[in-house]
């Protein structure tokens, strides 16, 4: 193997620009003219004679950061081992509330390189650090206490400090934990073994590096069985190939193989990695495979041994890195990637925080941003997770919010719930057909969202009444009905709003397979929790109507005394006030609030009955 | 563990590690967009990522289209190497000029470099991109290769009008994409990101990939200009008085417009020689570039304006 992903952490405070600095220019794999830079440009402030390498030099980054002075983001470095091998260095930002993006470096890391100053000794920090490595699943820590300089290389200072950094990573997962004495500054131990350490015979930081691969801990490892995610697939005249990069295991010619979750399996007849044809692959090869008799698959699908397999499931315990601006939401529908399979997934619990510098698991309802926590994933249809422990490209996957199309959250499964194979839905004799015959008519959701006091209520009491005068079996799901009972535990919060929102989408859900005209009226401000509710339904079941009345009407109307209240600061959350109220951009009808009763209840009678009510493209 | 048999030598392993993660990376883009295209600027990194994309697909064909922004002022050979390309790969090729800028007179001599590279460059690529509808373009940066780039993604987010947001970067985690757009955003896709110019070098040489005549030495007419080497490759060029071409031994490390590129004396006229020139000698590669130099961090300023 000839490529190790180090991840570097630690703050500039640490030293951890100079030795990076160290360790690239000793390496020789900076350019020349880059380190005669180094030699004469200065920052001001700096002690560094002009003459000599100021190594933090070498590894300035962007001039938004140069600016501030602070480190925003991940920077990727190359380093080259003497034997050949080469280093990726994904050099991490240190302070807290980069803690989203030091797990994100740490993702694919074989190693962490975590630095301690020797005066300040272990900090909060170093918990926070090693607690992140261990839960993206790096094997291997080098702890590098620096600036040992500063504390005249005292032999006693230095076990002290080794004694608690092993009291910290103990109780974290590592295969192993290596301390070494270091002054980046003076180079010593860093790439050379210092003479005024002659107490210490362990490795020096880059030979620690180098010892990464006998650990043995690479994706490579022996004993995992063949994993191959779909990624594409590669057509020519008389070929159909199945394309993609080995997660795991060996795969040799001849070998069978299934698609997770399907009986059916066919034996690979030709292989081809990076293009050429070969004998067998390794896990990291991009291979594309021929198999006969050909399968049935398509991207994101994964290919695995038929006696060896991941069982599909759909609800997963996970711990999660929230990286998004936006806290979670309880029931706000994401997409989850995992490699190429990406499925519209539901959070459905928080399980608990976890405290990063201390190890604690506290109580959580919400997970904000850099939180870590442990929560529960429910996707929308089976996928063939496995624990991240065993497979990080299997086990790892991010999710996406479904608007702003940001990734908001790196996940890692600990292991599936429920196993769909064995939790069907029974299929009962009289089903929603049935009852729709006896119904005389269809079952639907008729989904009244706007401001408060924008007439919803009075909108959908009109219609249902008219309904029920043509013997439509209808009822009527109201925003303060509900808060009464089903949903009396929640708030006003955004959280709070999703799980109501949840929450009645899913009585709704019932009752239309119960084939009935479901009214509901309620708030519902955000556009993330509509959709979620819409994604309950098949298409034409679900009507979404905008019921846009002006801001100022409402307040002028007040039924329930709100908009007082707001503006006396004792609503802070009152959608429209102090909270935004997301317009549909696509619904099936907009009705106007402030018009004519009549007009707006004929339209939601005629969208309540209509045969063919046809979903708007998402 | 045993050793297996024929085990590849460690920098066998490096490159192929580096080869695999740019085929998942090609692989990805063409899987999970809609419409992407691949950037060629006919160089030795686009070189090596035509050879990667023909890997990737093989035994079929490149599945997305190539594009060269052409400024009108690149080399003579590299024109002509680019058609020997489109034949031996059987590439769809679309090549983006912007003709209003030319139609304006703008020329390397007439105009700054840094304006002349928005003008011919960033807006000519914006321009294409936006009339083909382009969903995710493929280019051969690598992170090696100055500083603002070290903090690149491989699969890197463009907002509305092809800014680049250094603070709004995707997390980019495993081998998972959120590759999720918005209307107006866009991707672009580094595959060689953790390559690094000597493996470019070295895996030209181990697959035996063609590379422009103008990497290797060859006596060519030359004028020093503000201590660089600038070949006369035609008419057009505009020489200062007094100024006469000289045939010097040169070579080029990096290749664009041919005003702008600065040749280095060398005598390196295989891949041999090359390597072991380079092995010898560091210099960051892109001291040869003119359009870098103006401004500490012009190449973070251009990237956030859309430039690859």
């Amino acid at each position: 193997m000839g490529v190790i992903r180090l991840v570097a952490c630690g703050s500039v405070d640490d030293g951890k620009s100079t030795l990076i600095g160290r360790l690239l220019a000793d390496t020789e794999s900076v350019p020349d003219d880059t380190l005669e830079m180094a030699r004469t440009v200065r920052r001001a402030g700096s002690t560094i004679p002009v003459g000599e390498i100021d190594f933090s030099l070498l590894t300035d980054g962007l001039e938004a950061e140069r600016e501030q002075g602070i480190t925003i983001d991940v920077a990727y470095r190359h380093l080259a081992l003497p034997d050949g091998r080469r280093v990726i260095i994904a050099d991490a930002p240190g302070h807290e509330q980069y803690t989203r993006n030091m797990a994100v470096a740490a993702s694919t890391a074989d190693v962490a390189l975590l630095l301690v100053d020797a005066a300040r000794g272990v900090t909060r920090q170093t918990f926070r650090h090693l607690t992140i490595c261990a839960l993206m699943g790096v094997h291997h820590v080098i702890i590098a206490v620096n600036k040992l300089d500063a504390v005249g290389f005292d032999h006693g200072r230095f076990r002290e400090l080794a004694d608690d950094v092993a009291g910290a990573a103990a109780r974290l997962d590592f295969s192993r934990v290596t301390v070494i004495p270091v002054s980046a500054l003076g180079g010593d131990n860093v790439t050379t073994v210092s003479d005024r350490t002659d107490w210490y015979a362990g490795p020096t930081v880059l030979t620690a590096i180098g010892e990464t691969h006998e650990l043995g801990v690479e994706p490579a490892a022996a004993g995992i069985p063949v994993r191959l995610p779909v990624q594409t697939i590669v057509r020519a005249d008389n070929f159909r190939g199945v394309a993609g990069t080995l997660a795991s295991g060996r795969l040799a010619l001849g070998d069978s193989l299934g698609v997770a979750g399907s009986a059916v399996s066919g034996q690979v007849r030709r292989l081809l990695v990076a293009g050429v044809d070969a004998e067998s692959a390794a896990a990291g090869d991009a291979v594309a495979i021929e198999l006969v008799p050909d399968l049935d698959v398509t991207r994101g699908d994964l290919l695995e041994p038929p006696g060896d397999p991941a069982v599909p499931a759909d609800r997963f315990s996970a711990d999660v890195v929230w990286l998004g601006e936006e806290p979670l939401a309880h029931g706000r529908s994401y997409l989850l990637v995992s490699g190429p399979t990406v499925v519209p997934a539901v959070v459905t619990s928080v399980r608990h925080r976890l405290d990063v510098t201390s190890g604690r698991e506290e109580a959580a309802r919400v997970l904000g941003l850099n939180d870590v926590g442990r929560v529960e994933v429910a996707t929308d249809r089976p996928v063939p997770m496995e624990p991240y422990a065993q497979h990080r490209d299997t086990g790892g996957f991010v999710l996406v919010d479904r608007l702003s199309a940001d990734t908001v959250a790196a996940g890692m499964v600990r292991y599936a719930l429920r196993r769909s194979a064995n939790v069907r839905s029974h299929d009962f004799a009289v089903d929603r057909a049935a009852r729709e015959r006896l119904n005389g008519h269809r079952g639907r959701a008729v989904w009244l969202t706007g401001l408060s006091g924008a007439g919803k209520s009075t909108i959908a009491d009109a219609a249902e009444r008219a309904l029920h005068a043509q013997g439509v079996r209808t009822f009527v799901l109201d925003g303060d009905n509900v808060r009464h009972g089903l949903n009396k535990d929640l708030g006003f919060t955004a959280e709070d709003r999703a799980e109501n929102v949840r929450r009645v989408a899913e009585v709704a859900r019932l009752m239309v397979a119960s084939g009935t005209v479901v009214l509901v009226a309620l708030v519902s401000p955000f556009r993330g929790d509509r959709r979620a509710a819409r994604d309950l339904f098949d298409a034409g079941d679900f009507v979404e109507v905008h019921v846009r009345t002006p801001v100022e009407v409402c307040a002028a109307r007040d039924p329930k005394g709100l908009y007082a209240k707001a503006a006396t600061g004792e609503l802070p959350n009152l959608t429209g006030v102090g909270q935004d109220y997301e317009e549909p951009l696509s619904p099936e009808l907009v009705v106007a609030g402030d018009g004519p009763l009549e007009e707006a209840v004929d339209a939601v009678v005629a969208a309540a009955l209509t045969t063919m009510v046809v979903q708007p493209p998402a | 563990m045993p050793a297996p048999a024929a085990a590849p030598s460690v920098a066998d392993a490096v490159l192929d590690a580096l080869e695999a993660e740019a085929i998942w990376a090609l692989r990805e883009t063409a899987a999970a967009f809609r419409n992407p295209v691949m950037l060629y600027s006919i160089g030795k990194d686009s070189g090596v990522m035509l050879h990667l994309a023909a890997k990737a697909f093989a035994p079929g064909p490149i599945p997305f289209p190539v594009l060269h922004v052409d400024t009108t002022w690149k080399f003579r050979d590299m024109i002509t190497f680019r058609g020997q390309m489109v034949q031996q790969y059987g590439l769809d090729l679309r090549v983006a000029t912007n003709h209003a800028a030319i139609a304006e007179g703008v020329t390397p001599f007439t105009h700054g470099a840094q304006e002349y590279t928005r003008l011919m460059k960033t807006v000519a690529l914006r321009e294409a991109l936006d009339e083909y509808g382009f969903d995710a373009a493929i280019g051969g940066s690598r992170r090696d290769e100055e500083r603002s780039r070290a903090k690149e993604r491989i699969f890197s987010l463009r907002m509305p009008g092809h800014r680049w947001e250094p603070r709004r970067q995707r997390p980019e985690l495993w081998r998972t994409v959120n590759a999720q757009l918005t209307p107006g955003q866009t991707m672009r896709t580094f595959p060689l990101s953790n390559w690094t110019e000597m493996d470019v070098w070295y895996y030209v040489r181990r697959e035996g990939l063609p590379v422009v005549p103008l990497y290797y030495a060859a006596m060519r007419p030359t004028v020093l200009r503000g201590g660089q080497l600038i070949v006369v490759d035609d008419d057009r060029m505009q020489l200062e008085p007094g100024e006469v071409p000289v045939d010097r031994l040169v070579r080029f490390r990096s290749l664009g417009c041919y005003p702008l590129s600065a040749a280095i004396e060398s005598p390196a006229a295989t891949i041999d020689e090359l390597i072991a020139e380079m092995e010898s000698t560091r210099q960051s590669e892109r001291a040869g570039r003119l359009i870098d130099g103006e401004g500490g961090a012009s190449m973070e300023a251009k990237k956030v304006e859309g430039y690859f």
